[in-house]
This record gives C-alpha cells, structure tokens and sequence, in this order.
C-alpha cells in the first residue's frame, strides 16, 4: 500500500474536520476522494501533502512515516484548484522550479522540461507567463509543474473545479489517459460523483470527517454500504420501502396482478398513475404517482416508444435488478 | 494606488463630472502645487546662490548628510521588519493580533513629538529606562545617531506595512504552499516566490518611508538635541534657517528635500509596469 492513513483526526475550532479515519490508498492506481463539500476531503488530501497538521494519527507513504515530516520532505506533488502557478515565472520556469530547487544540472532541467511540456501539450507556450493562458493550459502546466520531481504520489485537490463543463470534461479524460502512460499514484478530491466514477480506479466516499464506504466504481454503485453512499453516487427513488436507483426499474402498462406482489425478500411491485413525462435528450423520466408515494422511473426513448407510454396511463413499476438497501429514514 | 486610467471612456461625462474634477484640481493647487512652486520660487530667488551657499557650507552639507543617512538606516530597518511583520500579521493566527494591528497604525496616529519624548523619557541617559545601562556600555541614544534613526524609523514604521498587506492577502498563500510541495524550503519559498510577488508594495512603500524619513522634524527635533554640525538634520536646518531669517538657505534646502521626494515618487510611478497594482 502506498498511501496508510490511520487514526487521523482534524478539528478547526469547534469544527470537526475528520474523526477517526483510517484507509489505504493503494500504489500506481487513481483513487478519487468524493464527497460534498465541508465533508473533510481537502483536508484530509492536504494532511497528507503536509499542508495541514493532523491533530493525532499518522500518515505513512511508501512506507516511510511522514506524520511530522515537512511539505517539501515528503516528495509529493501538490495540484491546487486554483492552479497556484508562480505569476512572475514563464511556463517553463514554473515546471523547472523543483527541479530548480533541487539544484538539478541545467541540461537535465531543460531535457526534462521539454519531455514535460509535450506530455502536457505546451510546447508552444513555453516562454508565456500564466497570466496568458486559459485556464485549463494553467491547470496542465502546475500538473506538469507537479509532476516534474517524479514524485511518489500525486495529489489534486478539486483540480477541474474552477473550469467550465467542457473544459473540464475534456481534461478529465486527459488525466485519465496521462495516468495509463505515467502510473504515478493519484489521489484527487472532487464533490462531483461523475468525475470520480468516470476517472477513477478506486474511490473513497468521505462525509462529515468519515469514510463512508471504499471500493472500485463498481462496487460503490452496486453495492453501497449504506443510503448515503446509494444516494451520492447517483440518481435514487423509492420503490415501496426501497431505495433502486431509477434507471432500474421497468415499467408494464396496466395493473400488477396480485401475484407480483411478492413476499417480504422478493422484487417489488407498485401500481399506479403516470403523472408527469419528462425528456431529456436520449432518455425519458417517469414520474408515476401510487397510492402514498411517486416513483421515478428513467427509460431509454426507444423503450419508452415502444410501450406507447402518455400520462394518465395505468401502470405497474417493479424493480429489473435486486434491491441494494432497505430504506431506512428515506 | 489605485490605476484610475483603467476605466477611462467607459462612462459618460456629465457636467457633474467636470464640476467634480474641477473642485478636485483646485483643492489639489491651492493646497499642495502652489505652495510647493513658491517654495522653488523662492529657493532661485537669487539663481543658484543660495543654493550653492547651502552646498558649500559644511554644516549644511553635514546636515544633509546626516539626514541621508539616517533616512537610508530608516528605510532600511523598516523594509526588513515592514515585510516581517506583514508576513505575520497576513499569513499567521496568533492571540493579540488585533492588538498588534491597531498598534501598527499608532505611529501615523500620534504626534511625532509625542513619539520623540515618549524616546526621551526611555532612553535619556540619566533617568530612562534603558538609557543608563546602553550608556555605560558606551552607546549613547538620545541627542546621537541612533535617537534620530529610531524616531525616524519609528514614524515612517506604517508605511511600508500599509504598502505590503493588502499584496500579500491578494496573492494568497497557494503559490507559496505549491513552491513547498515542490521541495523549496521557507527561505527559498520567501525569495523566490513570495519576494518578487509583493515586490511592487514593497518598493512603493520604500518610496513612501523614504520620501517621510527625509521630512520628518518634530520627533528628531526632541530627540536629536539639534546640535549644530552633529546632530542637526536637514529640516532642523531649515527651521534654523528660517528663524534666523536666513530666508534663502531656508528655501533651498527645503527645495532640496521636496526635490528628492519628489523625484523618487515620480520615478517609481513612471517605471511601474501598467498592469501592476
């Protein structure tokens, strides 16, 4: 493991930052740290950069301790949201500043510099200074900057946060790709449930200074631990007493027969009214109104042609894939 | 400080607008530009000769001297501790702060002849605090060098701070986090990236340090003894001066000192990138 975070917990004042956490993030993989905002994930990535002190626990990288190591003894590299680059410093002065730093000789800072800037697509902007670069070229030079000292872990804290959704579309799948040909292990911080998903090999769900749940995409989207993580991570509706994410449910026209209503263990079923038809580009939303609930049920526009759907339409709702969790407080 | 050009043409000029800038021209004439013309005025009332006069006597040479350097040791303490402290008072949380805050604007807010007998009353040598032990090992504070550089200091102390603040909470502290991730240490952070960040406020507050160590007269006037050909500064030589209705020693030598404060305000303004703040 190359990441071992254990006992950590931060408070700011009165506020508790992170109570108790302890995870391992595993060597050479993309691991997502997602949660709503305040929920401690920027805190926890900036303890183990060394920017901010735990009050009790300990963090471990590649088995060296670093609780009471410095920022600049752990050999991270830090990507803020903000992109923190160094204004007075052209491109390439900001990628060479570690290495600067580090009193590398001048050929091996120029050599790696360029092999940097290619990797990020920069090449032409070398000798431009931040202020003359969108801000996704800022935001792939302090990567570059970042990576340059070949550090043991990459740390990005909401690094596609501040660009707009294109941009930031696009750059998610560049980070993506960057990690297949680079393998630096990657931690970034995000609040959004589709960037993690999308991006990463392993996410960790972090909520008012807890983890709530650890595993791959897959895992957390099938199998969530609990009803916020069911809830987080995607779109949810209640079925009867469950919570199904609405994309998994089918709809039948006309009523169910007593016989779908099945025991207390098997799939539910509910009848009732189409209320409200909602489409947005390829996919159709149902809203369907029982007896003391509404369920959403979200179909592709193909299918829903097909069943000849319109509001007022009696129909049954019942569940494609098993139920995940009971809903509790729902 | 603020970079009025910026907005130039994008509202409409009204008659309100050339009344404004009217009054604002004539307030600015009639209370500094032509007082400050007269005094240049009067200073060639007879050519050069009274300026050569001053630049010939030796007295008048050593207090401008004097005044010089006393201005250079002034800026020069109050550069390194102005950055210290507004490091501090930006970047660290610490009980007292507020306190330390308004104690930066005291100096500004006091009477430089109050600053000069609050010095007194520390450091004279025979009933002040500290003044009998630095004089017996054989540092004289009072009516010398070190009374005069500490009142000046002491005065011009805001200036530089008032300059560097509002800089460093406008950079932020990210660049200087992202320079320690990167390796650098707290030093190499300070004078690679913090330093040529803030490096605008801070010459902009040495000009003003300067432009008021050169000017200032009621603190060093307590505290100096005014000693003529020691402790005499320039501007105690232009009270001298005028009291003794050497009129026109008195009017170049305060042409003297507005020159150069003038000079390196108009300077620094004119070699000041545009699209700096």
């Amino acid at each position: 493991m190359s990441i071992e975070i254990s006992h950590v917990s931060k408070r700011f004042g009165t506020f508790v930052a992170l109570d108790d956490v302890s995870v391992s993030i595993p060597t050479g993989q993309l691991t997502a740290l997602l949660g709503p905002s305040g929920g401690g994930k920027s805190t926890l990535l900036r303890i183990i950069a060394g920017l901010e002190r735990a009050d009790s626990g300990r963090v471990e990288i590649e088995g060296v301790d670093a609780t009471n190591l410095p920022p600049q003894k752990r050999n991270v590299g830090f990507v803020f949201q903000h992109y923190a680059a160094f204004k007075h410093l052209t491109v390439r002065r900001n990628i060479a500043f570690g290495l600067e730093i580090r009193r590398r000789p001048k050929a091996e800072i120029r050599a790696r510099v360029d092999e940097l800037l290619a990797l990020v697509h920069l090449e032409q902007f070398a000798d431009r200074l931040p202020a003359q670069l969108s801000g996704g070229q800022r935001q792939r030079m302090a990567l570059a900057r970042a990576l340059a000292v070949k550090p043991t872990v990459l740390l990005l804290d909401e690094p596609f946060g501040a660009l707009d959704a294109k941009v930031r579309k696009e750059l998610r799948d560049w980070l993506r790709r960057l990690h297949d040909e680079v393998h630096v292990t990657t931690v970034f911080v995000t609040h959004d449930q589709e960037e993690a998903l999308e991006v990463a090999d392993e996410i960790v769900v972090i909520n008012e200074g807890r983890v709530e749940q650890v595993g791959s995409p897959d895992d957390l989207y099938d199998r969530p631990a609990n009803d916020f993580v069911m809830r987080f991570l995607g779109p949810v509706t209640q079925l009867g007493d469950r919570l199904v994410r609405p994309h998994d449910l089918r709809i039948t026209v006309g009523s169910a027969g007593p016989s779908d209503h099945a025991g207390v263990n098997g799939p539910a079923s509910v009848t009732g009214r189409i209320t409200r038809i909602v489409r947005v580009g390829f996919e159709v939303r149902v809203e369907v109104t029982t007896d003391d609930h509404v369920v959403t049920v979200t179909l592709p526009r193909s299918e829903f042609l097909e069943l000849g759907l319109h509001t007022d339409a009696v129909v049954s709702v019942h569940q494609a894939a098993p139920a995940r969790v009971a809903a509790g407080a729902a | 400080m603020a970079d009025l050009s910026v907005q130039r043409g994008h509202y409409r000029r009204g008659p309100g607008a050339y009344a404004l800038r009217l009054v604002v021209v004539a307030y600015l004439f009639l209370l500094v530009a032509w007082p400050l013309y007269l005094v240049g005025r009067n200073a060639f009332a007879n050519g050069f000769d009274d300026l050569a006069a001053i630049l010939t006597d030796p007295d008048a040479v050593h207090a401008l001297n004097l005044t010089a350097q006393v201005a250079l040791a002034s800026v020069t303490i109050n550069t390194v501790f102005g950055v210290g402290i507004s490091l501090l008072v930006v970047r660290y949380r610490f009980p007292g702060k507020g306190v330390l805050n308004a104690l930066l604007d005291l100096p500004l807010s006091v009477s430089p002849i109050v600053v000069g007998l609050a010095l007194v009353l520390v450091y004279n040598g025979r009933t002040g605090w500290f003044g009998p032990a630095l004089e017996s090992i054989g540092l004289q504070v009072i009516f010398s060098g070190p009374g005069i550089v500490m009142a000046t200091a002491f005065v011009a102390l805001p200036l530089v701070i008032r300059e560097v603040v509002p800089v460093l909470q406008e950079i932020g502290d990210e660049q200087e986090q992202a320079a320690r991730s990167l390796g650098a240490s707290a030093g190499q952070t300070f004078f690679r990236i913090t330093l040529p960040a803030i490096k605008w406020g801070v010459i902009y507050g040495v000009v003003l340090c300067l432009a008021r160590s050169l000017g200032e007269f009621g603190a060093v006037k307590v505290v100096s003894g005014n000693v003529l050909g020691s402790t005499r500064t320039a501007t105690l030589m232009v009270e001298e001066k005028y009291l003794n209705f050497d009129r026109g020693g008195a009017y170049a030598t305060a042409f003297l000192l507005a020159l150069i404060a003038v000079a390196v305000i108009v300077s620094v303004t004119l070699i000041r990138p545009k699209d700096h703040r």
